[in-house]
C-alpha cells in the first residue's frame, strides 16, 4: 500500500459535508471521483475524520457495485451481456477481448490502460453484440473487430502522447 | 410513559409503549422463536423466523421490531407463521452444512434446535454452497462463515456492547460475509479481542479454540464464579469437563457485568493448567530448590520462623488471594508471629485513596456503584486508562456518552477514552494537584459550587478556600500545560452538569503527592454536592480482583480487618480477647519500608504471598538486593515467579479455579469464588498453608476446615462485614457496609451524612514530582498497563494467546524525540535512569506526548521497575511510579 497518498484532496470534501450525517455515500462518489478508486489509506483516514467505523464504510463500499478497492485503468472496456448480444455471440466477444488485453472479467492491466467489465444490457440491442470503451460504443461486434477497435485505440493514444 | 395493552394468542397483556410484540410475548412466557434477536441489543430484523401473524396486518410481521400498539391481536402460533418459520429455516439450511454431529455447537446451536422444535429436517432447495476455508487465525477462537446464517449478532455485539466496530457485513447478497475491514484477519483490524462476537453466536460460526474436540456442549459442568484478574470482579462461569477448563462464559444477567467480559475474563485462563504450575514444596539445599513433602516444608518452616524476634519478621499478602487468605495471613502475622509487619500491594496502587478519602469522607473507598457510571451527566475520568485496566467501566463510560452525558478526560496520553471525550485535558505527568485545584478555583470564582451541601454536609471549607488562592490560572496553564481555557471548561462542564461522577486510578494515586491528588478530587465533588447521589461520586478504581478485600481484611500493618486501628487499645483489647493472644500496640512496616528493613537486616524472614516485588517494587535491583540479604524466605505462589527464585522454601498454591472463597470487588461487593477443578498436582489452598504453618507453631484458632468458617470468623470481628454469610452471597454479592444478617448491603456511601460525620474539605498546594528531568535524563517515564496482561505477567505470561495479542515491552515515545534521537518505530532502545537501564523496542506514537515516555511492567524481559523512583508519598508511603527521569539511546539496529 503506498503512503504517497495526497490526502490533502479529500479536504474540499471533508469540508463540504462536515456536518453533514448521512453523506458517507455522496463523499464516497466524490472521493472516487478524485482518486479514480477508493485506498486503503483514503478510507481510513475518511474513517477517522467523519467518525464512521471503517468496517462500516467497508461494507457500503462492498455493497454497491460503482465503488473500487483497487485502481482502475485508464480506460473501461464494459462488454455486454444481455440477451440480444449473448444470442449473437457476445461470449465470444467477452473471450476476444480477454484475450486482446491480458485480462479477465473485473481485472485491471498491470500498467493501469484498461479496466474490463460485464455489464447486463447497455440498451444497443440492435447493434448486439456490443461493447462499450470508455463513452463510445462498438456495435456489430466480431473478435476481429475487437482487435481491431482495441488496437487503433492504443496507436491513437501512442498518437496523442 | 404509557402503557399499551394487547392480546398476543387469545392473552391479555400490557406493556410499556414502544415494546416489541416479541418482548411484550416473553413477558407472559410466551417464546417466540429468533436467531438474530438478542436481549439488550438493538434487532437486526434479520433473519426472519419470530414473525406472527398481527390482524389487520396484511403481511407477516417481525416480531422483535414490530411496535406493540392498542388493540393489537397478535398470534404467534398459526399455521401460516409455522409455514413461514420453516420456509426461513429451508432457506438457512439450503446453505449451512449437515455436520451437527461433530460440530463443537450441538447441543446449544439455535438453528438446530429450531429446526428440531419446527420439523425441519432437509432442505427443498438444492443450489450453490459456500465452501469458505476455515478461519484459524486468531489465538482465541475459529471463525467458520459456512455456518454463519448472517444474523448479525455479533456485529451488534461488537459495535453496541463493546463500541469496538471492527466488524461489520460486506459485500452483498450470496457473497454477504461477515468481516474486519479490507477482509482483513481481525487482529489486523481494531479489534480487542474480547470474545463478545463468540459469546452471543447462535450457531457454531465462532467457536473459542479451547473448547473444540474437548467435549460436547451438555457435557460441560458450569461453576459460577469470580474472574481473577481485575478489580471489576466480573461474574464468570468457568465450564469444565474432566477436571479442566474449556471455556470460560458470563449470564446476560450476571450483576456486575451482565454477560460482558474483556480478553483476559473470557481467555486468560490457561494458566490454572500450565506444565509450569508448581505442584509440590521446594526446599532450597546447597543451592538449588528440590522437591520436598508439605509436611517437612511446613516443619521447616515453623521450626526457623520461631527462632526470630517478633519485628524481625515480615509478612506480605496477596491481592489476588481470597478475603479468607488475607484474613488468616494477616491473622498469622499478628497472633503467632506477634508483629503488625503486615502488608500488600494495595500499597503500591491505592494507599493514597485509603489514606486520603478517610481524611476526607471517613472510608476509603469507591463511593458509588459500577452500574451507576452509565447514568452520570458528566464524567471527570482522571489518570485512568478504564478501557485498558477496567475494561467493563470503560464500556460504562461509553455508554453514558452515547446516553448525552459529557466526559471530561484528563491524562497526558492519549488514551482510547479521549476518542469519546467531549473534552481532553492534557496535563503534564504529575500535576494533578494543580490541574484540580484550578478547576475549583474556577468554580468558586463562578459561584457554580453547592452552597448548601457544603453548609450542611461539610466542614472546613474557609480556610479550604484560602488555599485555592495560590491557583490563579496563569500558575495552573503554566504548570499543567492545559491552556486555561479548557481549565475553564471542564470546570463549567463538571459543575453544571449533575450527577457527575470522577473516576480515577494510578494517575491520581502513584505519586509522592499521591493522598494529596485524592483529597482534590474529594474537595471537587464536595464542593459542588456530588457526594452521596446516585451516578455521582469519587470512584477509585481498584486494581486487582481482591485488592479491595485484602485491605478490608486487614493486610494492611496499621489496621485490624474492617480499618481498625492495631493503635487503639479498646481494639486492640477487642482482637486479643478472640483469638486468644496478646497483640502489637505498634503499627508495622509498609510494603517498600519491609524491603528497606531487609536491606538493613533489620527484617531477617519474610514469608511472602501471591506477590512478585521483583516486577512490582520501583527500583528493583535494589529490592533483589534487599531480599537476598533475607536470612529465611518463605514465598507461597503458583508459579515459581522472579521473586519465588530467590525464596528458601516455595510453596505451592492453588488457583482461583481449586478453591472456595470470596473476594471484594472495587464497587465494595463481597462474591462468592466456587471451587471449579480439583487442585492440581499437591497445591493447596492459602488459607490452608497459612493454617497449617500456624498450627505447626503450637497457635490456636487456626482449625478451618473450610472459608466459610473464616469468614464467620470475620463476620463477628468486622463490622462492615458482620450481615455477610455464604449463604446470603449465592445471589450477586453484597456491598458493604452490610452490618448486620437483615441489610441489603451499601450501593452509595455518604447517602444523608458522612461516614466521618461532615465531609472535610483539606486545603492543598502544589507539589511537583520528586524526580524531574534535567540535561541528563531529559525524559519523563510514566508506567501503564496493557490490556492484555496483568501486572507482572505471572498469570497471563502463561497464557499464549495473550502473548501473541502482546508479546513483549514496548516503550512508547512522541515522533518528535523520537526523530531528534534518531529512533524509527520498531527499533530497540536503551531506557536509562539513575537507578538502572533496560532494553525494550520502541513504539513510535503520539499517543505518547512530547517528552514523556511510557511503558507497563509486565514483562520479565524488560524490566520496568528497574528504572522507576522508589520516593514515597509521606502519607501513603506509596513510591512514584508515575513519574522519573530517562533518558534514551538507540540500540544498534535490531529490527523486527
Amino acid at each position: 500500500m503506498s503512503n504517497d497518498v495526497d490526502l490533502s484532496l479529500l479536504d474540499p470534501i471533508l469540508k463540504k459535508y462536515q456536518s453533514q450525517e448521512g453523506a458517507l455515500i455522496t463523499m464516497l462518489q466524490e472521493i472516487q471521483a478524485v482518486y479514480g478508486y477508493l485506498s486503503e489509506v483514503v478510507l481510513t483516514h475518511l474513517s477517522r475524520e467523519v467518525k464512521v467505523p471503517l468496517s462500516q464504510i467497508y461494507g457500503v463500499v462492498t455493497f454497491y457495485a460503482q465503488f473500487y478497492l483497487t485502481p482502475r485503468g485508464r480506460n473501461i472496456i464494459r462488454v455486454c451481456r444481455g440477451t440480444a448480444c449473448h444470442v449473437r455471440g457476445g461470449s465470444r466477444i467477452l473471450e476476444a477481448v480477454e484475450r486482446e488485453v491480458g485480462i479477465t472479467e473485473g481485472e485491471t492491466t498491470p500498467d493501469l490502460e484498461y479496466s474490463l467489465e460485464t455489464v447486463a444490457c447497455i440498451g444497443a440491442c440492435a447493434l448486439a453484440p456490443t461493447m462499450v470503451i470508455n463513452e463510445k460504443t462498438y456495435g456489430k461486434l466480431t473478435p476481429k473487430k475487437v482487435m481491431e477497435s482495441l488496437s487503433r485505440k492504443d496507436r491513437k493514444e501512442r498518437e496523442v502522447e | 410513559m404509557n402503557t399499551v395493552k394487547l392480546q398476543i394468542d387469545d392473552r391479555k397483556v400490557s406493556v410499556v409503549e414502544g415494546t416489541t410484540i416479541l418482548e411484550a410475548a416473553k413477558s407472559i412466557g410466551i417464546e417466540i422463536p429468533h436467531l438474530c434477536y438478542q436481549e439488550d441489543m438493538s434487532p437486526a430484523s434479520a433473519c426472519r423466523l419470530c414473525l406472527v401473524e398481527v390482524e389487520e396486518a396484511k403481511n407477516l410481521v417481525a416480531s422483535c421490531s414490530y411496535p406493540v400498539a392498542n388493540n393489537m391481536i397478535v398470534k404467534t402460533d398459526t399455521e401460516r407463521v409455522a409455514k413461514a418459520r420453516r420456509l426461513v429455516l429451508e432457506l438457512l439450511l439450503s446453505d449451512h452444512p449437515y455436520d451437527c454431529m461433530t460440530c463443537e455447537k450441538s447441543g446449544a446451536c439455535d438453528l438446530e434446535k429450531y429446526a428440531y422444535e419446527l420439523g425441519v429436517p432437509t432442505t427443498r432447495f438444492q443450489g450453490e454452497k459456500h465452501a469458505y476455508p476455515l478461519d484459524e487465525t486468531h489465538p482465541f477462537f475459529v471463525r467458520d462463515y459456512n455456518k454463519c446464517i448472517l444474523c448479525e449478532r455479533c456485529v451488534t455485539a461488537c459495535n453496541e456492547v463493546q463500541f469496538i466496530e471492527a466488524i461489520n457485513l460486506a459485500n452483498r447478497g450470496f457473497d454477504t460475509k461477515v468481516t474486519a475491514p479490507f477482509d482483513r484477519p481481525l487482529l489486523e483490524s481494531t479489534c480487542i479481542s474480547c470474545g463478545q462476537c463468540v459469546a452471543v453466536c447462535p450457531v457454531g460460526a465462532l467457536v473459542e479454540k479451547t473448547r473444540r474436540f474437548q467435549g460436547r456442549e451438555w457435557e460441560f459442568k458450569k461453576v459460577p464464579t469470580t474472574c481473577p484478574y481485575c478489580g471489576v470482579g466480573c461474574n464468570i462461569e468457568l465450564n469444565v469437563k474432566d477436571n479442566r477448563i474449556v471455556r470460560v462464559t458470563s449470564p446476560i444477567d450476571s450483576v456486575v457485568n451482565q454477560g460482558r467480559l474483556c480478553v483476559k475474563g473470557k481467555f486468560g485462563f490457561e494458566y490454572v493448567h500450565s506444565p509450569e504450575r508448581l505442584t509440590a514444596p521446594l526446599i532450597r539445599e546447597k543451592g538449588e530448590l528440590r522437591e520436598a513433602s508439605w509436611e517437612e516444608a511446613l516443619s521447616l518452616i515453623a521450626s526457623r520462623l520461631a527462632n526470630y524476634k517478633k519485628d524481625e519478621l515480615a509478612v506480605i499478602s496477596s491481592a489476588k488471594c481470597t478475603n479468607e487468605d488475607n484474613y488468616v495471613i494477616q491473622k498469622f502475622a499478628r497472633a503467632v508471629l506477634g508483629t503488625n509487619n503486615v502488608d500488600h500491594c494495595a500499597r503500591l496502587c491505592h494507599a493514597p485513596t485509603v489514606a486520603g478519602l478517610v481524611q476526607s469522607f471517613g472510608s476509603g473507598a469507591m463511593t458509588n456503584s459500577i452500574n451507576e457510571v452509565s447514568d452520570a451527566a458528566c464524567i471527570l475520568a482522571i489518570g485512568t486508562n478504564t478501557t485498558e485496566t477496567h475494561p467493563i467501566i470503560g464500556l460504562e463510560v461509553k455508554k453514558a456518552v452515547n446516553k448525552g452525558a459529557k466526559l471530561i478526560v484528563a491524562n497526558p496520553r492519549e488514551i482510547n477514552l479521549v476518542s469519546s471525550a467531549t473534552l481532553w485535558l492534557r496535563h503534564n505527568p504529575g500535576t494533578d494537584v494543580a490541574l484540580l485545584m484550578g478547576m475549583m478555583r474556577v468554580i468558586v470564582d463562578e459561584g457554580l459550587l453547592d452552597s448548601s451541601f457544603i453548609d450542611e454536609r461539610c466542614e472546613n471549607f474557609d480556610a479550604f478556600k484560602e488555599s485555592l488562592k495560590d491557583f490563579d490560572l496563569d500558575f495552573v496553564e503554566r504548570i499543567t500545560g492545559v491552556p486555561r481555557e479548557q481549565v475553564i471548561e471542564a470546570a463549567r462542564m463538571y459543575a453544571t452538569n449533575k450527577p457527575a461522577s470522577i473516576l480515577y486510578a494510578m494517575g491520581i494515586t502513584q505519586h509522592s503527592h499521591g493522598t494529596d491528588n485524592v483529597i482534590a478530587t474529594a474537595n471537587l465533588a464536595m464542593l459542588t454536592g456530588n457526594i452521596g447521589k446516585p451516578s455521582a461520586g469519587v470512584n477509585p478504581l481498584r486494581g486487582q480482583n481482591n485488592v479491595q478485600g485484602a485491605c478490608d481484611l486487614g493486610a494492611l500493618p496499621n489496621v485490624y480487618p474492617g480499618y481498625q486501628a492495631v493503635a487503639d487499645p479498646a481494639i486492640k483489647a477487642k482482637f486479643e480477647a478472640a483469638w486468644g493472644c496478646s497483640l502489637s500496640p505498634s503499627p508495622g512496616l509498609t510494603i517498600m519500608e519491609i524491603t528497606e528493613a531487609a536491606y538493613q537486616k533489620q527484617v531477617k524472614a519474610l514469608y511472602l504471598v501471591g506477590e512478585n516485588p521483583l516486577l512490582s517494587e520501583p527500583d528493583a535491583s535494589h529490592v533483589q538486593k534487599a531480599l537476598e540479604k533475607l536470612e529465611f524466605f518463605v514465598v507461597q505462589d503458583i508459579f515459581l515467579s522472579e521473586t519465588a527464585e530467590l525464596a528458601d522454601v516455595v510453596l505451592p498454591a492453588a488457583t482461583f479455579a481449586e478453591k472456595d472463597g470470596t473476594f471484594t470487588n472495587t464497587e465494595r461487593r463481597v462474591q462468592r469464588l466456587r471451587k471449579a477443578i480439583e487442585l492440581i498436582g499437591d497445591s493447596k489452598p492459602d488459607w490452608w498453608i497459612t493454617c497449617q504453618i500456624a498450627k505447626r507453631m503450637g497457635s490456636k484458632g487456626f482449625d478451618f476446615a473450610h472459608p466459610s468458617q473464616i469468614m464467620d470468623e470475620i463476620t463477628s470481628l468486622t463490622p462492615s462485614y458482620g450481615g455477610i454469610s455464604y449463604g446470603r452471597l449465592e445471589n450477586g454479592g453484597l456491598q458493604w457496609p452490610c452490618p448486620t444478617p437483615e441489610h441489603p448491603g451499601t450501593p452509595i456511601l455518604h447517602v444523608g451524612s458522612f461516614t466521618r460525620g461532615k465531609g472535610r474539605f483539606i486545603p492543598l498546594e502544589y507539589k511537583p514530582p520528586m524526580e524531574l528531568p534535567d540535561d541528563k535524563y531529559p525524559l519523563i517515564l510514566t508506567t501503564e498497563r496493557s490490556l492484555y496482561h496483568f501486572h507482572t505477567g505471572t498469570l497471563t505470561r502463561k497464557v499464549s494467546g495473550l502473548n501473541i495479542l502482546k508479546g513483549e515491552e514496548l516503550v512508547e515515545i512522541n515522533p518528535k524525540d523520537a526523530s531528534a534521537l534518531g529512533i524509527t518505530d520498531g527499533d530497540m532502545v536503551k531506557v536509562i535512569s539513575r537507578r538502572g537501564e533496560v532494553v525494550a523496542r520502541a513504539k513510535v506514537t503520539e499517543v505518547s506526548p512530547v517528552g514523556v515516555v511510557s511503558m507497563d511492567f509486565h514483562f520479565t524481559e524488560s524490566r520496568t521497575n528497574v528504572l522507576t523512583s522508589p520516593a514515597l508519598d509521606p502519607v501513603s508511603k506509596i513510591p512514584e511510579l508515575k513519574v522519573c527521569a530517562v533518558r534514551i539511546n538507540p540500540v544498534t539496529s535490531n529490527r523486527r
